[in-house]
């Protein structure tokens, strides 16, 4: 259906070339604001060139699941606003919404980045539940990236509530931050033929063959992955694709 | 004694009072109530004489008899395509008005067009009820192969296009591309050079920002100046083949 | 006496008469207010009005093509509003995603705000979509959410006879007010009443209260509203303006 566009883009590719003039590894600017939701525990807003969403924590007390009685836990949810995009619809979170939450949340959980342990308030009665909600504002492609960085970014503000053991004190905000112990950076690679690039505006992601979200570590080793598309690709073109991302998460990480 | 609260070509939104007294007569984005005229939009204020109008900033294309825009096929039914306009209403484009060619009953019409083919259309009618023909018929009326596709706000296509074509002339001859715009803000840009098709996206992008503001096609021109390269070649008139007639 | 939960232990011993405002605001003083005009780029029109710490984002869509279809009015378009607050925008609780009995009534509410101003005449079988998003709380989000609206259905090119701009006035205890903070809306012997007007006329297209209140208070509160709604059209009409100056 995307035939023609994919040719295009295959061909301006093969010339280091992309539809808005940019280099096939270039983000566009990336700027992120802290603090911006004052009723949030942490908040964040990204902008990717037009692309914007804004991420909010929720802290809440909850009762520890059975099977991990000392472990706090966390959620990621994400809400495809249909302010953001006339494709978006209202209704519940659909597939791409929820894959989109999944990723973030495995980059997150698998790196270990959030010591669970550490959100235990009482075993097996009360531990700490982190909400990260990143909520879309303008879709002008790549959410994958943008979403992530808007969570991350979030969860660096955010700082406990006051809590005295029986009650949340949701106006009175402690300066304890949360126990976050490194920092996983996602970077989302795009197949087109036998080119890659990253950061794809809407028109790119109408057309791609395959897709590769790599959540990256401070060391270059990997916590994460997806790998999204209609055709398969042979295992080099993997690799390659974790390269570019390794490469490109250096460059996101000094965002956070 | 009626007073003009407004200046000449200033925006206005809606409600805004743009004459006081009943000295003044509203027009097109305008409306009288008691002794006022107010704007009954988002606009530009055009004052001719004692008349009052707006010329629209933004909203959604409209179709109209007669225009010629650049649709894509997002069904195909059972005696022809349907066709995006970008407007609020799709349209339709028969096999009698899509090709002089015979299509026998029941053959396949994707051999013609198939879903997401671009391609330049006029409208031929549109009923009260805002159900919209096509025709395919016509000089440089055709399916839009290769090239990238641009969509702009519908309200800046006359500034896209300039006086008799100049503006887009100008564009061409810059930037070597080849360039058609649809009267519903979907333009299709061809160039043989990356950067040059991309200069072609950015200066009409800029026509699309400052439409309203004085001295475009000059502040156009040293824009094209100064972006064009220094490898890139000298403005030249490019013969103008069918098809390329933006002579809207 | 009375113990608010939502401000954890604390006890507060509530004066028979309201001598300062919890945030020293003079009674008739609003909030500070900002707004911008075009800062969602997909959309057709957009408008972020913020005030006090009360922040709405609205986006416009359309006129476009209206699914389900058996929803569609031959007549003229339908004006269709979602109001949603993003889950972490409340002081308390996380606000659960989706929509609510709450929510769903604010939409309904504020779509008939809206609605005696927009002329969608020509739009037959045509939806506009209206959709309010906020970021962050503390009272006064429906009448937030109408005066970001209504800067996105101008900015959208939407034919509007007017701007509704939308405030609340009250009391608590024995003052009158305007502009509710979250403090003063859960005050224990307060009376909030959102009010949305059409900037000429003052007629008035949203109206609701909760609390007691003698009907000369509410004379009062009319008045009130009056007075900030000629301030709240300055923001939206600076803000539409300002979109469309040079080098924005």
């Amino acid at each position: 259906m995307y035939e023609e566009l994919r040719n295009q883009v295959i061909s301006l590719l093969s010339k280091q070339a992309r539809l808005d003039g940019r280099k096939p590894h270039e983000y566009r600017e990336i700027k992120i604001e802290t603090g911006v939701s004052k009723n949030a525990e942490g908040s964040a807003k990204v902008k990717i060139g037009d692309t914007e969403v804004i991420a909010g924590v929720k802290l809440e007390v909850m009762k520890p699941y059975p099977d991990t009685p000392d472990n706090g836990s966390m959620m990621v949810n994400v809400e495809l606003c249909p302010m953001s995009s006339p494709e978006f619809e209202t209704g519940p979170p659909d597939i791409f919404a929820i894959e989109l939450a999944r990723i973030t949340d495995r980059a997150i959980r698998e790196s270990k980045t959030l010591d669970t342990k550490k959100l235990c308030i009482t075993p097996g009665e009360k531990v700490w539940m982190v909400v990260i909600d990143v909520c879309t504002l303008n879709d002008a492609g790549n959410l994958y990236d943008a979403i992530y960085l808007a969570a991350m970014a979030a969860m660096k503000d955010a700082v406990f509530p006051a809590f005295d053991g029986e009650k949340l004190d949701y106006k009175n905000k402690t300066k304890e931050k949360l126990p976050l112990s490194r920092v996983p950076v996602s970077v989302t690679v795009f197949k087109y033929g036998d080119h890659i690039l990253v950061d794809p505006m809407n028109e790119e992601e109408k057309a791609f063959d395959a897709r590769l979200t790599v959540g990256v570590l401070e060391n270059g080793n990997l916590c994460s992955l997806q790998k999204g598309g209609d055709t398969a690709v042979v295992a080099d073109d993997i690799f390659r694709m974790v390269d570019l991302a390794k490469q490109k998460s250096q460059e996101l990480r000094k965002h956070l | 004694m009626g007073e003009i609260q407004v200046k000449d070509k200033e925006v206005v939104v809606p409600g805004e009072t743009l004459a006081t007294g009943m000295d003044f007569l509203p027009s097109y984005g305008t409306y009288r109530e008691g002794d006022k005229i107010l704007a009954s939009r988002l606009g530009l204020v055009t004052i001719e004489g004692k008349v009052i109008k707006l010329v629209p900033l933004s909203g959604v294309y409209h179709p109209k008899r007669g225009d010629t825009i650049i649709g894509h096929v997002t069904e195909i039914l059972l005696s022809g395509w349907r066709i995006d306009t970008n407007s609020a209403y799709s349209a339709v484009l028969n096999m009698k008005d899509a090709t002089s060619e015979f299509i026998a009953r029941g053959a396949d019409l994707t051999k013609y067009f198939e879903i997401g083919d671009c391609m330049m259309v006029k409208i031929i009618n549109v009923t009260s009820q805002n159900l919209v023909d096509l025709t395919m018929k016509g000089p440089g009326l055709r399916k839009l192969r290769g090239g990238r596709i641009l969509s702009v706000n519908a309200n800046k296509v006359p500034r896209i296009i300039g006086k008799q074509g100049s503006m887009v002339s100008m564009i061409k001859q810059y930037t070597n591309c080849r360039i058609l715009v649809g009267q519903n803000g979907i333009v299709w840009i061809q160039g043989e050079d990356p950067a040059q098709e991309l200069l072609a996206v950015q200066t009409i992008k800029k026509i699309e920002r400052e439409a309203h503001i004085p001295g475009l096609t000059d502040n156009i021109k040293g824009f094209l100046e100064k972006n064009r390269g220094p490898n890139a070649p000298q403005p030249q008139a490019r013969p103008q083949s069918e098809g390329d007639t933006n002579d809207l | 006496m009375r113990l608010n939960l939502r401000q954890g232990h604390r006890v507060r011993v509530i004066p028979m008469t309201y001598e300062k405002r919890f945030d020293g605001r003079a009674f008739d003083e609003m909030r500070p207010i900002e707004a911008k005009a075009g800062i969602i780029k997909r959309a057709h029109g957009s408008g972020w009005f913020k005030i006090g710490n009360t922040e709405a984002y609205a986006a416009v869509y359309g006129p476009r093509e209206m699914f389900p279809r058996f929803m569609q009015n031959p007549k003229k378009g339908v004006l269709r509003v979602h109001y949603n607050m993003m889950p972490f925008s409340s002081a308390g609780d996380r606000v659960r995603p989706g929509p609510s009995r709450r929510s769903k009534e604010i939409s309904h509410v504020t779509q008939k705000a809206l609605l005696p101003v927009v002329d969608l005449g020509e739009f037959s079988n045509a939806v506009v979509d209206v959709f309010i998003e906020l970021p962050q709380t503390d009272a006064g989000t429906r009448c937030a959410g109408i005066c970001a609206a209504s800067i996105a259905l101008a900015d959208a090119g939407i034919p509007m006879k007017d701007m509704v701009c939308a405030i609340s006035a009250g009391r608590v205890d024995d003052k009158m007010l305007v502009d509710l903070n979250y403090e003063e809306d859960s005050h224990e012997n307060g009376v909030d009443i959102p009010i949305a007007m059409l900037h000429n006329s003052k007629k008035i297209s949203l109206i609701q209260m909760d609390g007691e209140l003698s009907s000369d208070d509410l004379k009062k509160a009319v008045e009130m509203v009056k007075k900030a709604c000629d301030e709240i059209f300055e923001v939206q009409k600076q803000a539409l303006k300002k979109k469309f100056e040079i080098g924005n």
